[in-house]
């Protein structure tokens, strides 16, 4: 990137935008301090919310209401019905009862990977920037090393190296976490160099705070919302890779995912015997839960760079001032 | 340390194929693998450096008796046309319209943008999956396998690159669609950026044609980092498409990767890996040397 000024620190030229956003809310109740730190609701971020909010939900809950996802029927490869909303596969098990369990099993995965990634990101790319010196240096220089590995081929090597009966889906996540943690490590990195020279920070360093202190106080707070929007790239990464390792049969052993789902489908020649049934659904929940989530993402880069958020401040102020025109008019 | 052993991989075929195992055969094997030796592992690694540089890479075990460099060879253009081609397209065509997108936020065209998301996390396999069943297998228009039609032989004969072209449409177009949302975005973004800085304004300003401001005064500096996002992914195009490779059993790299995985076949492996890293590595090389020449800025720090 070439844009090295910080992005979260106030520029003079956003003066403007921020007075006219206050005095387009006069009356308003006052603001909480966090305020600034939270997206603001539009329309695609409550579609976001509410497909990712609709999709947690059928995870947790979809399992206890459908049948057994296991049980084999004489009826292979029925299409959809009343009794089967989403058919069945070649061996007549309920493509609904898979989805559910299929689903929570790869949210499962995705969210924990998320949490391992953004943790090893938080430790390296924080405290490396926030240290200095031989620590920063050997920080970085790993997690270039990381970034320059290409993820998914180290994956299906260490994944076929673990025997098959250890392949749980702990294995899975830890491989998937130390793979894909480098690069938000790196942005981390950058932002904190950034925070670090401040005032208040060096304040706090000053007047003899611990190390931790000053990290988990002073700079943390400011780089909550690209922890966050890395942490939401984490999870869709996370649940697209380990998608794309038990298609082809390196995912985790005895364990239900989206992947195994599409695995089996392919596997069972859904495609060519055109059970769009089988194969469509799985792909289709990846692919609306990291639309949910890069929504969220959106949202959230707004409050990182607050340039993009000013576009839709003068859509706003616009269409408000053609209003008043019209008004005035009539 | 590791599971598996090539040799009983080796023998196992053997006899399968009706051959008898002897413990002479084994050894033979062995010797021919270069395992079942006594030298230490560090002699052993330098013995392996020594033929890398004479462009050695060992034997093959998945599709022994040929020779890893051999296999490399035969199945890396095939990576780099369909991969490389790909990528050119999706990112230029992705660039241009988060040019267009960018250049009047606020626009309708510009409110669609958050839909691109979509595509962007779409599985590349899946989507793979939906086109086979709808361009090939419903409608009939493009084969749904392979990298050309078996009957022909492989050679510079225009009948075999057309067939190889025909192939490979379906695999590229699913490369496109499911890359093209992120360089949309960054693009956009970038543009959105570039549009608030003040040599936009002093360009405006002097009445140039709306037409120059965007083309040389916004879009010149908002496709820098998508110019450094290419170059790198161009160098993953040895390694990105493992999975789309195989959903078409396309003849490439990702496809032999994964062979040589699943049949414990380390020389072949090792290969693979080496040929990527040097991708990897040459296009960080380039990015870096790039970025110097289409961007003074960073040339003007000492």
């Amino acid at each position: 990137m070439t844009n090295i000024t910080p992005l979260n620190e106030p520029d003079i030229s956003e003066a403007p935008e921020l007075l006219a956003q206050e005095a387009e809310e006069v009356g308003a109740p006052r603001r909480s301090s966090l305020r600034p730190l939270l997206p603001t609701m539009t329309g695609w971020l409550a579609v976001g919310i509410g497909l990712v909010v609709l999709i947690i939900a059928f995870a947790v809950v979809g399992p206890w209401l459908v049948s057994d996802p296991t049980v084999i029927r004489d009826m292979g490869l029925t299409a959809p019905s009343s009794e089967h909303l989403l058919g069945t596969t070649q061996t007549g098990q309920d493509v609904l009862a898979q989805l559910a369990f299929a689903t929570r099993g790869s949210l499962q995965i995705g969210i924990l990977v998320g949490v391992l990634a953004t943790a090893l990101s938080v430790g390296f790319g924080i405290y490396g920037a926030y240290a200095g010196g031989v620590a920063d240096e050997a920080f970085s220089l790993l997690s270039n090393v990381f970034l320059v590995i290409p993820g998914l081929l180290l994956v299906i090597v260490i994944a076929a190296f673990v025997p098959r009966e250890a392949r749980g889906w702990w294995t899975i996540a830890v491989v998937l976490a130390i793979t894909s943690w480098a690069g938000s490590a790196r942005v981390l990195r950058a932002q904190t160099l950034s925070v670090r020279g401040r005032d208040y920070v060096s304040a706090s360093r000053v007047s003899g705070e611990p190390a931790w202190r000053v990290i988990a106080v002073e700079i943390l707070p400011n780089l909550l919302p690209v922890i966050a929007s890395q942490f939401v790239f984490a999870v869709i990464a996370a649940i697209l890779s380990e998608a794309g390792l038990s298609f082809i049969g390196l995912g985790a052993a005895n364990s239900w995912t989206l992947g195994t789902m599409l695995f089996y489908a392919q596997n069972g020649f859904a495609l060519s015997l055109g059970a769009w049934w089988w194969f469509v659904p799985p792909g289709l929940m990846i692919a609306l839960f990291g639309m949910g989530l890069s929504l969220i993402n959106f949202s959230i880069d707004e409050v990182i760079n607050p340039k993009l958020k000013n576009v839709r401040l003068h859509r706003r102020r616009a269409r408000k001032i053609r209003r008043l025109e019209e008004a005035a008019r009539a | 340390m590791l599971p598996g052993n090539p040799v009983d991989i080796l023998l196992a075929k053997l006899q399968q194929r009706g051959g008898t195992v002897t413990d002479d055969t084994r050894k033979a094997y062995a010797l021919l693998l270069g395992g079942d030796d006594d030298t230490p592992l560090i002699q052993q690694y330098w013995q392996y450096l020594v033929r890398l540089v004479h462009g050695d890479l060992g034997v093959s075990v998945t599709y022994y008796p040929a020779r890893v460099s051999d296999v490399i060879a035969t199945s890396l253009p095939w990576t780099i046309a369909l991969v490389g081609i790909s990528t050119i397209l999706a990112a230029s065509i992705g660039v241009a319209l988060g040019m267009i997108a960018g250049w009047r936020p606020g626009t309708w065209l510009d409110s669609l943008v958050p839909a691109t998301t979509l595509l962007a996390a779409v599985p590349y396999f899946w989507l793979a999956l939906i086109l086979v069943y709808l361009l090939s297998r419903v409608l009939g228009w493009l084969p749904g396998q392979g990298g050309y039609d078996v009957v022909l032989d492989p050679g510079w004969s225009w009948e075999f690159i057309s067939s190889a072209i025909y192939y490979g449409i379906l695999p590229a177009l699913t490369i496109v669609i499911a890359s093209l949302g992120g360089w949309l975005l960054g693009m956009r973004n970038m543009m959105v950026s570039t549009l608030s800085e003040d040599y936009i304004l002093t360009a405006r300003a002097k009445g140039l044609r709306e037409r120059r401001i965007q083309l040389h005064y916004a879009a010149r500096n908002a496709v820098l980092p998508s110019i450094a996002g290419f170059a790198i992914s161009l160098g993953f195009v040895v390694s990105g498409s493992v999975v789309t490779e195989q959903v078409f059993s396309y003849p490439g790299i990702g496809s032999r990767l994964l062979q040589a995985v699943t049949n414990n076949d380390y020389a072949l492996m090792q290969g693979v890996f080496l040929v990527i890293t040097l991708a990897v590595l040459g296009a960080n090389l380039a990015v870096d040397l790039l970025y110097g020449l289409i961007d003074p800025r960073t040339r003007a720090k000492g």
